[in-house]
């Protein structure tokens, strides 16, 4: 039992430095070498900082829950793993034929209650592990009713967050839901009930029509556990954060041909920062002053000057004509908290980027639903220097 | 012979072809040891093939955001990989140790329909062509073993169509493979082997048989919904018009969780050999472990939605299918103490076999652990579609399946050829294949619960898991250098006479040994009676009161060896034929017409259906 006490140590201590040297001394047999490579895993895993997507370092209740039923069981099955592994290391050693030997051993045919006693307890064991088990699958489907709302709609290849409650209606319009693309933003310390939909292909859906609507699967490994995001149905995820911080996710379900780039992240802020965001949002996109050449890529961007207009065929910008949902909203694209864009593969700040991005997105992005338009270097010039604007 | 002579001869279209040597035999061949031979090759070639996908895989994963392959080739090549892996490796492989030791451990001279076993191999052969044609025809599948729609049922390349095509002829070739080996093994045993009396190897085989009839017809429900969905615009599984995504879900695992125990079970059957012979001890508990291995039999089937814990099926079945995950990890973990318990005690030889099955048990123990984390369904959410899961199943079925089938190749291939493998080159195997196994999968239990998802071509250098990734790569190539230590070693063994100093190389327990290595076309001479379990050891060797063992005088024994040289005269065996290679070509002909032209689907079912009748009206033996 001394050996189970010291894994729950090991397995639930933090980065303390002390922690990878402790076991250093009493490492005799090779059954505590096995023992003590399994927990400097785990130690490497849970201690890294480097690790933006790390389950072992959960940032919130919902992934602490999660983390510490996972460190629960792997208590028991590091004690079975030693004692079968180094069992069958001692068997081999102690059992193994000597030359010039030769032995006749005797020939035990079974023992039924030994049998029996090591089918019972493991079953005993598994038992018990159940019990937290369902304990907490119960209480992590609770929705609790003053959690705020969040719709997640899964594209492929980017992650679209309509906030549906009703004092986070935009101050325009018809006064919708404030929506963003790539990033969610959300307050610290609140508890967020997130229902998961599936929408279509984007750009190339036909009229009007989602099409393409296929399985994703919605995660940010140091806030929340995954669950799929399954056309036709709402599946729900509740949880916060605890701390403010920039927390990565992405798409874990194969969903297609960029499944691999569906990233997220996740912007937690602090109260005041929280209000001058959603203050933020709720405002129309920029409207850039006359004459500029920002205004010139608004004008392209809606096709009013009889040029372009393509855009906003699946795009849309707060307060102007541009209404399109296939595709993300640009509102405040370049806003401080929108850091990343086309399914979170490029920042947002990155001008080389968003330049290749629009001079031919194939390229750039294998299989990527917005088309390559053709656009000449001054429309380029034009389109980034209005979306640039729209802070 | 009388009733032939007074009942007239059915009268075949062509001659039935006598001949047993030359490579046409190979065609022809309706031999079950032939069979077993050419599963055996075909399973080895496409382990190469699944082999060199892996390859390919670990190399772009060795960097950070890596161009050496692009999205698209990334997906076909990872659903391939699978694929191949389990339908056309690990399968293919078990049913070749199946078609050659199940008949030669009963104390049969063939399986019940020796024609069904060609025609079998055959569809299986071709369903594997079919599936690996699509690289030339328009791209290989690209959603996955487990091809989710509607991602599959939507995706603009052929790829999917392949896939549900293939994977429905080799659902053919399985399915009437188990039809045939499970009448085989209840119909077809030496007088005396009673249930009870059976090798382990063959209890598992029978267990698969099982799994394989009960699970085989659900996935081809789904697959030809698949089918439909893709070639004709049905909507089973299209959201926009009502259908449902998840009814895939619920078909495919509750073909393809038991299909996980196909793929084991065998491995378990050969262990259950390997380790009494070379302990120089019964196996302990030989009634707990077939229990065990008939109980997962049965739970495998109640376990399927364990694959979909994150899909929102809601708590109670989240529960309840946690609880079974749960259950199964019982008898599972009987049959690892009563691995052990054989081992203790005994006089251990670290022969190859021995090390492989060994190796077997001490890595699937790992695959079973992890596994119990799947059970506790809260930490799934985080660990489902991670490399944690990965590594989970291929400590299961590398260290589990692939070591164990090492085992058997190490351990029959005496029997099989005459010849015994290099003994010092299958240890150096051994090793290689043990450390480039542990450090491609243990540390992707790292990379899963660091954060690394399964399926995605690259990886960004700030998810922090470069190092971990390049030591799995690694891995991966010295396993590829193991696996070519025994391409060697089995090239350099079969280039040497042909021979064995002692029939019975490794001092064996079961009827298998008591023929001559290879065994005649007839496999016994005589046909053996059974008298108990192990029935040649104890042939050899009788127990003292204290259950020492006494060894019996050669020749002492009234049930000795019959000696298989004696020509076989008078020994009734049905003449090789055509028309299995015959009625199993116009499959993939008919695949590929619902691909291309309804004239070749009738092509193809034209081809088969003279195939069959032609089966049907042959004469039993060459006249």
């Amino acid at each position: 039992m001394d050996g189970a006490e010291k894994a729950g140590d090991t397995v639930t201590r933090t980065c303390a430095p002390g922690a990878l040297s402790e076991g250093r001394g009493t490492v005799r047999t090779k059954r505590w070498l096995a023992f003590g490579l399994f927990a400097v895993t785990l130690l490497l895993v849970s201690c890294s900082k480097d690790l933006p997507q790390n389950t072992m370092d959960p940032a919130g209740p919902t992934a602490q829950t999660e983390k510490n039923l996972l460190v629960f069981v792997l208590i028991p099955a590091a004690i079975v793993f030693v004692l079968v592994e180094g069992g069958i290391l001692l068997i081999g050693i102690r059992f193994r034929h000597r030359k010039g030997r030769d032995r006749m051993p005797a020939q035990l045919h079974g023992h039924s209650r030994l049998e029996i006693g090591w089918t019972i307890a493991p079953a005993v064991v598994l038992a018990v592990i159940m019990v937290p088990t369902v304990s907490t699958i119960w209480s992590l489907a609770r929705q609790p009713a003053d959690a705020m709302h969040i719709t997640v709609e899964g594209y492929q290849w980017w992650w679209g967050f309509s906030y549906t409650d009703p004092d986070m209606q935009v101050a325009y319009g018809s006064h919708g839901p404030i929506m963003t693309a790539d990033v969610m933003v959300i307050p610290t310390g609140r508890t967020i009930d997130l229902s998961l939909t599936s929408l279509g292909g984007g750009a190339r859906s036909t009229d009007g029509q989602p099409d393409h609507m296929v399985i994703h699967s919605f995660w940010v490994p140091r806030l929340f556990g995954k669950q799929d995001v399954v056309p036709g149905q709402t599946n729900h995820i509740v949880f916060s954060a605890d701390e403010p911080g920039d927390y990565w996710g992405q798409c874990a379900e194969f969903c297609g041909l960029q499944h691999g780039k569906m990233k997220l992240r996740v912007l937690a802020l602090d109260a005041e920062r929280w209000q001058q965001w959603v203050a933020n949002e709720k405002q129309p996109g920029a409207t850039p002053p006359p004459g500029s050449i920002a205004q010139q890529g608004m004008r392209f961007f809606l096709g009013t000057n009889g040029e372009g207009g393509q855009c906003i065929q699946c795009h849309a910008i707060g307060g102007t004509e541009a209404a399109g949902t296939a595709a993300p909203n640009l509102t405040h694209f370049a806003a401080p908290s929108h850091d990343c864009f086309a399914g979170c593969d490029f920042l947002t700040a990155d001008q080389e980027a968003l330049r290749a991005w629009l001079e031919d997105p194939d390229a750039v992005k294998l299989g990527a639903k917005m088309p390559d338009y053709g656009l000449t270097e001054a429309q380029i010039d034009a389109l980034m220097a209005y979306l640039y604007s729209l802070k | 012979m009388a009733t032939a002579a007074s009942v007239p001869a059915p009268r075949g279209i062509i001659r039935r072809p006598t001949a047993t040597t030359g490579w046409l035999s190979w065609f022809t061949t309706i031999d079950h040891k032939k069979i077993g031979l050419l599963y055996g090759v075909s399973a080895f070639v496409f382990f190469i093939v699944g082999g060199v996908e892996a390859l390919l895989i670990r190399a772009q994963l060795a960097r950070p955001d890596n161009h050496l392959l692009n999205a698209d080739q990334y997906n076909q090549i990872f659903t391939m990989h699978g694929l191949t892996m389990i339908f056309l490796f690990v399968m293919p492989m078990s049913a070749a140790f199946f078609n050659y030791f199940i008949p030669l451990m009963i104390g049969a001279r063939d399986v019940a329909f020796p024609r069904l076993n060609a025609f079998s191999f055959w569809v299986f052969l071709f369903g594997g062509i079919f599936l690996y044609s699509s690289w030339f025809l328009g791209g290989a599948p690209n959603g996955g073993w487990f091809g989710y729609p509607p991602n599959s049922t939507t995706d603009p390349s052929i790829g999917m169509t392949f896939y549900a095509i293939g994977l429905i002829i080799t659902g053919i070739a399985s399915s009437a493979g188990a039809i045939n080996l499970a009448v085989t093994v209840i119909n077809m045993r030496a007088p005396g082997m009673t249930l009870f009396r059976m090798p382990v190897f063959v209890w598992m085989g029978l267990v698969v048989q099982f799994l394989l009839a009960f699970s085989l017809p659900i996935v081809t429900v789904a697959l030809f919904e698949m089918l439909f969905d893709r070639r004709w615009q049905t909507h089973f599984f299209d959201p926009t018009a009502g259908g449902k995504p998840l009814l895939w879900q619920n078909l495919f695992w509750l073909f393809a969780h038991p299909e996980v125990y196909i793929l084991i079970l065998p491995a378990f059957g050969i262990i259950s050999e390997i380790l009494p012979v070379f302990s120089r001890k019964p196996l302990f508990g030989y009634q707990f472990v077939v229990f065990s291995g008939i109980a997962i039999g049965f739970i495998g089937f109640g376990v399927w939605a364990h694959h979909m814990f994150a899909v929102g099926l809601g708590p109670v079945a989240n529960t309840a299918f946690g609880i079974t995950t749960a259950i199964i990890a019982v008898p599972t973990g009987i049959k690892i103490f009563n691995w052990m318990g054989t081992m203790y005690g005994g006089d251990l030889h670290f022969d190859t076999p021995m090390l492989m099955a060994v190796g077997a048990v001490a890595m699937f123990v790992i695959g079973g652990l992890s596994g119990v984390t799947h059970a506790v369904v809260p930490s799934d959410y985080q660990q489902t579609d991670t490399y944690y899961v990965v590594a989970h199943f291929h400590y299961v079925l590398f260290g589990g399946a692939v070591f164990g089938l090492f085992g058997g190749m190490y351990y029959w291939w005496p029997k099989v050829f005459a010849r015994m493998l290099n003994e010092p080159w299958g240890k150096v195997q051994f090793w290689l294949m043990l450390v480039g196994f542990n450090l491609t999968f243990g540390p992707m239990h790292i990379l899963g619960l660091g954060g690394m998802i399964r399926r995605e071509y690259t990886y960004p250098e700030g998810l922090g898991l470069t190092f971990w990734n390049q030591v799995s790569t690694v891995g991966a190539y010295l396993i590829a250098l193991s696996v070519l230590v025994f391409i060697v070693n089995a090239i350099a063994t079969q280039r040497k006479p042909k021979g064995l100093a002692n029939d019975d190389p490794w001092d064996a327990r079961t009827l298998e040994w008591t023929t001559s290595s290879p065994p005649p076309v007839y496999n016994f001479e005589e046909i053996p009676v059974v008298h108990s379990l192990d029935e040649f050891w104890h042939r050899k060797y009788a127990e003292d009161r204290e259950g020492r063992l006494i060894r019996v005088p050669a020749g002492a024994s009234d049930h000795a060896p019959a000696d298989g040289h004696g020509g076989g005269h008078g020994i009734h065996l049905p003449s090789p034929s055509f028309w299995p290679l015959v009625a199993s070509l116009g499959l993939p002909i008919i695949g590929y017409g619902v691909l291309y032209s309804w004239w070749l689907v009738a092509a193809g079912a034209l081809v088969t259906i003279v195939g069959f009748m032609g089966w049907a009206m042959e004469p039993p033996v060459a006249d």
